[in-house]
């Protein structure tokens, strides 16, 4: 099936010159690192150039340098037979076990894939499969791999992929060194001169010289004499003795030569020249109908005989893409449904994709947003939060670009839902912006109403618009798979746009758990920061606030209170009602002396009764949490918290 | 005069070889004519005067045939180099879509090259079109005589081709140079064509 190597193509006997230099050396460097040096070596040139030389000598120099060695040499027509042999006898997978076992893969000839697409497709595979497996293959053609007809984009990516080099027509000193050489192997003599005149003129192939020189030694061989440089113009019907008479018809020879190059000249510069634009605007109907676009306006510019208006039109149709593809993007995000529409394929209907697009917007609600109460002029700035707030300005002043995600941790009652809120608030100001910013628990709720509604896309389109998501105690996540889900998905699109994430959590994101190991770890890729039990200083602005609220503002009590220990704003809170309640009932005004009476007369839990900590926000009854008063919440040791539903 | 027609398919290119008298325009266009199959060419009109000196103007049409679909013709013409026909000069150039200069080598000669280039200007000027933006090529014509009296192309570019356009050593009487020359001034002219026509 396979050809045995010809034992005369070697690299000794192979003659290098200039032109095909680079093949041998890399031919060798192949040899001698099969499969590791250039795989696969696609070698290509003109007919009778040497290119079953080079690969057979490769095969040599291989078994020689590794003599165990499988080297199979095979014309792409041999491959073919065998192939369809296999498959006849039905042993297709034999054949395919059989060629991935040989170690150098010679295949001359490829160019003969053309209109052959099982071929294509089997030597695809196979190709692949050798180099997977760190085996060399070779390929020689008249062609470099992309041209040649109809072959499988793929095949040439491959043969591109190693190294493909071309071998050219041998130099004269090359051919006058192939003719002594191949002479010396024939036994043949000749006078000086003679293998110079038959190298002389310029010729196409070593297979064309090879053929003169057997006419050479054929003639010498009949006639007496030794052959001579004179005869053998006679001999190859070269025409005899050039030199006189050329010089003689030179000027005649230029007289009439020049009127026609400068004709051809003429004729390149002005078909450039005047069809310059029909070249442009071809092409530019070739990419746009690439990437998918109606061209109709550009190729009735084709239709015209003269460039009229082609810039206008040019300038015209880019813009209308340009636009469609805004418009596209745009209903994408919102109804990756509506996006595939052809409306916004085609350059000649954007009102109608203006239109399309419009529909779609209209359709989709902007998502929950922040609370206006909650402004970050009424957050009390600290030591204790001082980090956090740092982190807000520079995310304010940068969103999406500097922390992102931003997550805020804090015990109960330490403001992060005030501070979301407010993040929400500022970035809302900004122009075009939507954002979302809601509890985590109306997040899982509208996301369980959508399931629900199958309005899924428009579930997602909702929040994908967003130009910020800031979700209050994500904690709340754990165990809810499908939202971990979404987020997770959600989380990915947003960040990818540079949209600014902000997350809210009681502790830091590595110890949540029930959360996706994914989720946290995008927590923590950003910033996480901590708020902390408010110092004096929070405290004091916190309560001054308050007291001038309850029109009540006494330095006594607010220095009082101010030192009063408390791990919270909101059990500060706690503690100014229980001291207005009392000095409600007693109809007294609020004084220091008063609180010092209620707070210290009768020690109390500055901590909430309420086991519910969540930020306040009210839990809806979809999340699976019937009542506030069935929660376990409280549980002393923060590992064991736990929803549990006890009915 | 309009260089490409859209509407009739036609390029028309209007070269005139320009230079002081006896520099060898009316050579160039004689070599030209005698290259031209009989096909192609047009009757060369030479108004000249007893001793060969171009009274009026020379004018070779050639007929480049269909290039393109578009029907090309190149008129070439020379001018009177003689000082006292300006007014001829000024006619023939009115409607040139490029200039070919054709100076005379000889160091003697400089000065007349130098003055007839000048002209050149005036008369461009004058007829309103932009030097700059008119294509020209030079060619320094007679480099076959004898060294020591002819300047080098090098030196000529220094004196002549301040604004560096293509330039040719020629010698129009055996041939040489002729057509590159010619091959020179039409790119430049047909390169206009794409900048010209109506985008």
């Amino acid at each position: 099936m396979t050809t045995a190597l010809n034992p005369r193509f070697t690299f000794e006997t192979f003659v290098v010159g200039s032109a095909n230099r680079l093949a041998v050396t890399a031919g060798r460097t192949v040899a001698e690192n099969p499969g590791t040096a250039y795989n696969p070596l696609f070698i290509y040139s003109a007919s009778g150039l040497g290119k079953t030389h080079v690969l057979m000598a490769i095969g040599h120099a291989t078994k020689k340098l590794a003599p165990g060695l499988n080297v199979e040499y095979l014309t792409l027509d041999e491959f073919v037979e065998a192939f369809h042999a296999a498959i006849a006898a039905g042993q297709g997978d034999a054949f395919r076990r059989r060629f991935q076992n040989v170690d150098v893969l010679l295949v001359d000839d490829v160019q003969f894939l053309t209109n052959r697409k099982e071929m294509q497709s089997e030597l695809l595979r196979l190709t692949e499969a050798l180099q997977a497996a760190g085996h060399q293959i070779m390929l020689a053609s008249d062609r470099p791999p992309a041209e040649i007809e109809d072959l499988d984009e793929r095949l040439i990516s491959r043969f591109s992929g190693g190294l493909v080099v071309d071998m050219g027509v041998p130099d004269y000193e090359t051919r006058v060194a192939i003719l002594r050489r191949k002479s010396e192997e024939r036994g043949a003599k000749f006078q000086p001169g003679v293998l110079e005149t038959v190298a002389g003129p310029d010729c196409d192939s070593v297979r064309e010289l090879m053929g003169s020189l057997n006419r050479l030694i054929a003639h010498q061989a009949v006639t007496e004499g030794p052959i001579n440089a004179e005869a053998t113009r006679q001999v190859l019907g070269l025409a005899a003795s050039a030199q006189a008479p050329a010089a003689a018809t030179a000027k005649e020879a230029r007289s009439s030569d020049e009127f026609a190059e400068f004709l051809s000249d003429v004729t390149v510069t002005v078909g450039k020249a005047v069809e310059a634009w029909r070249a442009r605007v071809a092409e530019a109907v070739l990419r746009w109908e690439g990437e998918g676009y109606r061209t109709a306006r550009l190729e009735a510019l084709l239709e015209k005989d003269a460039p009229v208006g082609v810039e206008e039109t040019f300038t015209s149709f880019v813009r209308d893409v340009e636009r469609l593809k805004e418009l596209e993007a745009e209903v994408t995000l919102l109804d990756p449904g509506a996006a595939g529409d052809a409306v916004f394929r085609d350059p000649s209907r954007v009102k109608e994709a203006e239109a399309a697009a419009a529909k779609v917007r209209e359709g989709a609600a902007p998502p929950p947003g922040p609370s206006a109460a909650f402004t970050l002029s009424l957050f009390a700035a600290g030591a204790s939060n001082q980090v956090a707030l740092t982190a807000v300005k520079e995310v304010l002043a940068k969103p999406g670009k500097k922390y992102n995600p931003l997550v805020i941790t804090g015990g109960s009652g330490m403001g992060k839902t005030h501070l979301l809120n407010a993040i929400g608030l500022e970035l809302d100001r900004r122009a075009r912006s939507i954002v979302a910013c809601l509890s985590t628990q109306t997040f899982i709720d509208e996301l369980i109403a959508a399931i629900d509604g199958n309005r899924m896309d428009w579930w997602r389109a909702r929040y994908r618009r967003a130009t910020a998501l800031l979700l209050d105690d994500i904690h709340l996540l754990a165990g809810k798979e499908r939202t971990q889900e979404e987020l997770f998905n959600l989380f990915n699109t947003l960040l990818d746009h540079d949209r600014q994430l902000v997350f809210t959590t009681h502790a830091h994101p590595s110890t949540l758990e029930g959360i996706e190991e994914r989720i946290i770890s995008r927590l923590e890729g950003g910033l996480v920061v901590e708020l902390q039990e408010p110092d004096r200083d929070v405290r004091r602005a916190v309560l001054e606030r308050w007291l001038v609220e309850k029109d009540a503002l006494d330095p006594a009590l607010l220095d009082y209170l101010s030192d009063r220990p408390v791990d919270s704003t909101r059990g500060l809170a706690a503690l100014v009602q229980r001291v207005a309640d009392v000095a409600f009932a007693k109809e007294q005004p609020l004084s220091a002396g008063l609180a010092r009476e209620v707070l210290e007369g009768q020690p109390a839990a500055s901590r909430r009764p309420s086991g519910f900590r969540t930020s306040g926000i009210v839990v809806s009854s979809l999340g699976g949490v019937r009542s506030r008063e069935k929660m376990v919440w409280d549980w002393s040791d923060p590992g064991d918290r736990v929803i549990e539903d006890l009915r | 005069m309009s260089l490409v027609n859209f509407t009739t398919r036609e390029i028309t290119c209007k070269i005139v070889y320009y230079g002081p008298g006896r520099s060898g325009k009316t050579t160039n266009l004689h070599y030209i004519f005698a290259r031209v199959p009989d096909t192609r060419r047009g009757r060369m009109v030479s108004l000249a005067t007893q001793t060969d000196r171009t009274l009026f103007f020379d004018f070779l049409p050639i007929d480049l045939g269909q290039i393109s679909g578009f029907t090309t013709r190149f008129q070439l013409y020379t001018v009177p180099g003689q000082v006292y026909y300006n007014a001829t000069r000024r006619l023939v150039l009115q409607g040139a879509d490029g200039v070919v200069f054709v100076a005379d080598s000889q160091a003697r000669q400089l000065d007349e090259n130098i003055e007839s280039l000048q002209n050149l200007q005036s008369n461009l000027l004058a007829l309103g079109m932009d030097v700059r933006q008119m294509p020209v090529v030079m060619q320094y014509n007679k480099q076959d005589l004898p060294k020591e009296l002819v300047l080098t192309p090098a030196e000529l570019d220094d004196a002549l081709n301040f604004r560096s356009v293509p330039s040719y050593s020629g010698d129009a009487l055996h041939g040489s140079g002729v057509f590159e020359t010619l091959k020179g001034i039409s790119e430049l002219v047909l390169k206009r064509l794409s900048a010209g026509a109506p985008a």
